[in-house]
């Protein structure tokens, strides 16, 4: 009896330790990054182009990578909801969902979601190879797509499953078709969840640098077509924190505190979204 | 009616087509990856680039064991680090934790799921570099602070989210009977999570590890910001590694000046690609085989 009780206890212990280790290491992710990065964060950092000598400690902001950063991941968000969308309303139980083709698609996607960002980015430059591009914001923007893809089918695939059968039968027993069904009645279910997932994806986009290292390029300047190359701010932190000078690698702080405050910016709005328009929802 | 029925033939053949584009999809990356990767495989064996561990592009030795044990050491620690803990924070938060810390505590992970690899590498080299560098004299080494465990600590940091946030899910909707089965036996609460929930728990909790797994595995920029970036196989936590996808994104501009280096390079990305296929794969056949047992 009492060896029972002791294991209670230890195992106790134990968990409550594991909750304080994991939220009290991500929670000085957080801290660490914010601190160090606010003392050289400054309006000429967020409205300034780099100027000579900027990679040196001269003056100049980093407005090329926020201003790339929002190029690639807004065209990247728009192609991969693009495609998605029919993706995911196609894999429902009355197009494919159920059949062999349906798994194998789940499955294929499975496997496209665990890819490292680091092959998309190599499969970027391959396409690029092909088309004779040289590193430029259409470069990176197909890369990025490739990556949110998986993400976003995904996470709406998750929403349209928990749709009640009987919203669905109602519908057909009115006789409407599938396209019907499923653009007036299911699109309709699942807008948060597509929301949320363009979020989510957008922020996986923003932040990811591994798969723009090859097809966006860097530049001082700010992207005028689809064919310029393109700053973006996880490399920008990554080239800054790469020189041996201290004022630069202040900008680094400063250029993933302002990385890091979007991402918090878009987990709040994501998230007030879904508290205001999941109250609406038959379940 | 003739309308309505034209909107659903057209409709669905355009789903089908961008379903089978999305389907193809890996099979293009397989293709595309092959192609640029066939001029090094028509002069190397593959088992001498797999088994080989010199690595000088100029001589045109192309070895990339060293690359896939960094890879191995670094995932390896990292999932030895966040499983236990996330396992046991899952459960803490599904099972003991009052339902309103947890309800606040829920979207603060998700959350944390979204920051981006560099955030986290960055934070390494403030934080985890310095520690690790202090820490290693104690296990009788010296080390600058960039090696194979200040890789898997970041890297398991980074994981926590997504484990913590399936696997609290799963747990949470084993049925609340089962539980109760269990508690009017006699049993404690620990020994009915243990026994009845885990058990019920186990093919989500398995595949949550494997989503962790594979982000742990395929992550670049936060790895090659700490791990040191040495071509050799390392012998200890704290000798520093060149993991696989590191490699690829260190070398990316000089690639196209070396003959035979970018075939290479595409060649670790197959690599990468191939590893990830095989391990989805055979997720997905125990997993099936646990949830028919």
């Amino acid at each position: 009896m009492d060896r029972r009780r002791l294991e209670e206890n230890i195992i106790k212990v134990l968990m409550i330790f594991s909750v304080a280790v994991v939220t009290g290491s991500v929670f000085t992710v957080l801290l660490v990054v914010l601190v160090k990065g606010a003392p050289s964060l400054n309006i000429s950092m967020l409205t300034m182009l780099p100027k000579g000598g900027f990679y040196i400690g001269g003056e100049g902001g980093i407005l090329n990578a926020i201003v790339g950063s929002l190029y690639l991941a807004i065209g990247a968000t728009i192609l991969a909801l693009a495609i998605s969308t029919p993706v995911v309303l196609f894999l429902q139980k009355e197009y494919i969902g159920k059949s062999r083709f349906g798994t194998l698609v789940r499955l294929s996607l499975d496997i496209l979601w665990g890819v490292p960002s680091i092959v998309y980015g190599a499969f970027g430059f391959i396409i690029m190879l092909y088309l004779g591009l040289k590193a430029c914001l259409l470069g990176g923007i197909i890369a990025l797509t490739l990556l949110e893809l998986p993400i976003m089918v995904r996470a709406v695939d998750e929403v349209l499953m928990m749709i009640p059968r009987e919203l669905k039968e109602a519908s057909y027993t009115l006789g409407a078709t599938r396209f019907e069904t499923t653009t007036k009645v299911i699109l309709k279910q699942v807008l948060p969840g597509i929301i949320t997932a363009v979020l989510l994806a957008f922020g996986r986009g923003i932040g990811d640098a591994a798969s723009i290292l090859f097809t966006a390029g860097y530049t001082d300047r700010l992207p005028h077509s689809l064919l310029d190359p393109v700053a973006s701010l996880p490399l920008a932190v990554f080239f800054q924190i790469g020189t041996p000078f201290p004022e630069v690698q202040e900008r680094a702080y400063a250029s993933a505190a302002i990385l890091l405050i979007i991402i918090l910016i878009i987990s709040v709005i994501s998230l007030a979204i879904r508290k205001k328009y999941s109250k609406y929802l038959i379940r | 009616m003739r309308f309505r029925h034209f909107k659903e033939i057209i409709s669905s053949r355009f789903m089908l087509a961008a379903t089978v584009f999305a389907a193809f999809l890996i099979v293009f990356l397989i293709i595309g990856l092959l192609q640029r990767s066939m001029p090094i495989l028509e002069q190397k064996s593959l088992g001498e680039l797999l088994l080989s561990s010199s690595w000088h592009p100029l001589k045109e030795e192309f070895g990339f064991l060293p690359f896939i044990m960094g890879t191995i050491w670094v995932t390896g620690v990292s999932m030895i680090l966040a499983i236990p803990l996330c396992l046991l924070s899952s459960i803490y938060l599904a099972e003991y934790m009052h339902i309103k810390i947890r309800t606040a505590i829920k979207p603060f992970i998700d959350l944390l799921a979204g920051i981006p690899s560099v955030v986290y590498g960055l934070w390494g080299i403030l934080v985890v570099v310095p520690v690790v560098k202090m820490i290693a004299p104690f296990f009788g080494t010296t080390s600058n602070g960039y090696c194979v465990l200040s890789g898997g600590i970041v890297l398991a940091i980074m994981v926590f989210p997504i484990i913590i946030a399936i696997s609290e899910e799963v747990i949470r909707n084993v049925p609340y009977e089962m539980r109760e089965a269990t508690l009017a036996l006699g049993a404690t609460k620990w020994q009915a999570t243990k026994m009845v929930v885990l058990r019920g728990a186990l093919p989500g909790v398995i595949a949550a590890v494997i989503l962790g797994f594979s982000r742990a595995f395929g992550e670049t920029m936060a790895v090659l910001m700490v791990v040191g970036n040495t071509p050799s196989i390392p012998d200890s936590l704290f000798d520093p590694a060149y993991p696989l996808t590191a490699l690829i994104a260190n070398n990316y501009g000089e690639m196209m000046s070396i003959p035979l280096y970018d075939s290479a390079l595409m060649l670790g990305a197959l690599i990468l690609l191939a590893m990830v296929f095989v391990f989805n794969v055979g997720a997905r056949i125990v997993l099936i085989r646990l949830e028919n047992r």
